[in-house]
């Protein structure tokens, strides 16, 4: 999963939204690519949640804050506005507790950062239209091995999170590596959010 | 196992301090003595040192064997030597037994310079910042101003913590192994059982070794340091083939090994040693003198923590270990934290197990020698 996390445009993107000497919290950081990467590059305070035992074993290797636990669970044992970012990237599609973690996101930290998979992208659509589960570099897996749980596309994201009083900061899509200027639920096969609460009148 | 060598024959050396060590009760040793071994080369910088620190019954002969007895294998043998985890091909490592002890350190078994004779019930209560400075003056002696790292389990677990807290600038990594940030009433409600069997024994009374009080002392232990699974696994209900019914004879399986653990421990343990090291274990609370904050004893530390739990351990359980690193975070501080599955219980840290070998292994990998 290495290479794959390393070559995933969210991570550019991730990057120039936290600051130096900012505490981030990478919720199912793998190996700890992104971490290292942001603590490398941008010189964060970076801590990474993960669950499974290789992927531990490999970001302990990477020299990584890492801490072994479930995301189902809750951030129950970090404090309420512990960091400035909160970081789930490409994961939140594979969770059964899908509001819970938005929330707990944005109570450890004052902004959240979501990647994941468009699956209204027009290829995906395309692959209904043809009776088709959808395969493709953003939707990788087969209908009968894939990890996710929850199939949504970038207008159901932006209905939730307004539902919700989520404010999206900023939304980035991309397709194949390059970012897409329009009709981004139709073009773009993977979009990064920079979500916050809405901030306290004055 | 990656290395089946092992560290070879090894020797215990000692080291005598002569200047009066203030104690945490308010009193003072006079003077005393550390046994201790050392494995692998100090380097020329003395900064590849790590000390390993020992639980409740253990002591320095932490690997290799004795030339003289090679059946006497160290406690975490399988831990430390040439290419296993606790690599001594890299690091220098320390083992030492603490003050109060029963292997060789000053203790109860030896001779009071007051008195001339052996202190017994008389030595004081040592705690584990007691141990820490008496280590601190070992480490001076040998020339290590700042350890690579800290390790131990259990009680070690929370003495490598210690260090840290206690010498923020003579530790750079510290490994919390199956530990806690202080006992829970539950824990120390079994430690005062084992001392009830050992103080109530008319022969320790008396002044002489209560059998009885440590065969029970150690049984209990025992018993909390296996998980409910691991003995449903190895004892289950089974009988031993020569038991007798409807009698109090040892019968089932499980008796028979607890019985034998018994028999085994106190034929050799120090009964005052004993007493000492659970008392060390229940006074352990480094949040108590920060107004019970853990988070502010913790933030003295300068190093970077790894730490490690099992899930089936019931007597530290993961949930305490997750106390530590919480307040590690909250503090900014640098932490990894693996919780280990294994059906062993407390007694985990000494297993073989590849995972948690591998963890340890890929932490140190990343310590500068």
């Amino acid at each position: 999963m290495t290479d794959f996390a390393l070559t995933r445009p969210d991570f550019d993107v991730i990057a120039g939204w936290v600051q130096p000497g900012e505490r981030v919290l990478d919720l199912g950081c793998g190996d700890g690519s992104l971490l290292k990467r942001l603590i490398e590059t941008r010189g964060v305070l970076g801590w990474g949640v993960e669950i499974d035992d290789a992927r531990v074993l490999a970001a302990i290797r990477n020299g990584i804050n890492v801490i072994q636990g479930d995301l189902e669970g809750g951030l129950k044992d970090f404090e309420d506005g512990a960091f400035q970012h909160v970081i789930l990237s490409q994961t939140l599609q594979a969770m059964r507790h899908t509001e819970d973690i938005v929330n707990e996101m944005l109570r450890v930290g004052r902004e959240a950062v979501v990647s994941f998979p468009n699956f209204g992208y027009w290829k995906h659509r395309q692959a209904i239209l043809n009776g088709r589960m959808p395969v493709s570099e953003s939707l990788p897996h087969q209908w009968y091995n894939s990890p996710n749980l929850r199939f949504f596309t970038i207008a159901d994201f932006d209905a939730f999170c307004a539902e919700r009083g989520i404010v999206v900061r900023e939304r980035k899509v991309f397709d194949e590596g390059r970012e897409i200027a329009e009709e981004h639920n139709f073009l773009g096969s993977t979009a990064v959010y920079r979500l916050g609460r809405p901030r306290a009148p004055r | 196992m990656s290395n089946q060598r092992g560290i070879g024959e090894v020797r215990p050396e000692r080291a005598r301090f002569d200047a009066p060590l203030p104690l945490a009760s308010g009193g003072t040793l006079p003077g005393f003595e550390l046994i201790y071994e050392t494995y692998g080369k100090l380097n020329t910088a003395a900064s590849n040192a790590i000390l390993i620190c020992h639980a409740l019954s253990g002591h320095h002969h932490v690997a290799g064997h004795y030339a003289d007895d090679p059946g006497n294998v160290g406690w975490w043998d399988n831990m430390i030597g040439p290419g296993r985890p606790i690599d001594t091909d890299r690091f220098f490592v320390v083992g030492v037994n603490n003050l109060g002890g029963c292997h060789g350190s000053t203790g109860p078994a030896s001779i009071n310079p007051a008195t001339g004779k052996a202190w017994g019930a008389d030595f004081p209560v040592v705690t584990v910042t007691d141990w820490v400075n008496a280590q601190a003056r070992l480490a001076d002696r040998l020339g290590i101003s700042r350890w690579a790292a800290t390790v131990g389990g259990s009680l070690g677990g929370m003495q490598a913590m210690q260090w840290a807290m206690q010498f923020p600038e003579r530790v750079r990594h510290a490994l919390a192994i199956a530990a806690a940030p202080n006992l829970t009433a539950e824990n120390i409600a079994f430690n005062e059982v084992a001392r009830q069997a050992i103080l109530t024994d008319a022969e320790y009374q008396a002044g002489r070794r209560p059998v009885t009080g440590l065969r029970l002392a150690r049984m209990l232990g025992h018993i909390t340091y296996l998980s409910d699974d691991q003995m449903a696994e190895k004892f289950g209900r089974k009988r031993r083939a020569d038991a007798g019914c409807y009698g109090f004879g040892v019968e089932f399986e499980v008796e028979s090994y607890l019985n034998y653990q018994g028999d085994k421990f106190a034929e050799w343990f120090d009964a005052d040693t004993y007493l000492r090291m659970t008392k060390a274990l229940d006074y352990f609370d480094p949040a108590g003198e920060c107004g019970g904050n853990l988070q502010a004893a913790l933030a003295r530390a300068r190093a970077r923590f790894l730490v490690i739990s099992f899930s089936t351990d019931w007597r530290f359980s993961p949930a305490r270990s997750r106390e530590i690193v919480d307040a590690l975070v909250h503090n900014g501080q640098d932490v990894a934290y693996a919780e280990i599955k294994s059906v062993h219980g407390h007694d985990s840290f000494l297993m073989q197990d590849a995972h948690y070998h591998a963890i340890v292994r890929a932490y140190l990998d990343g310590v500068s020698p």
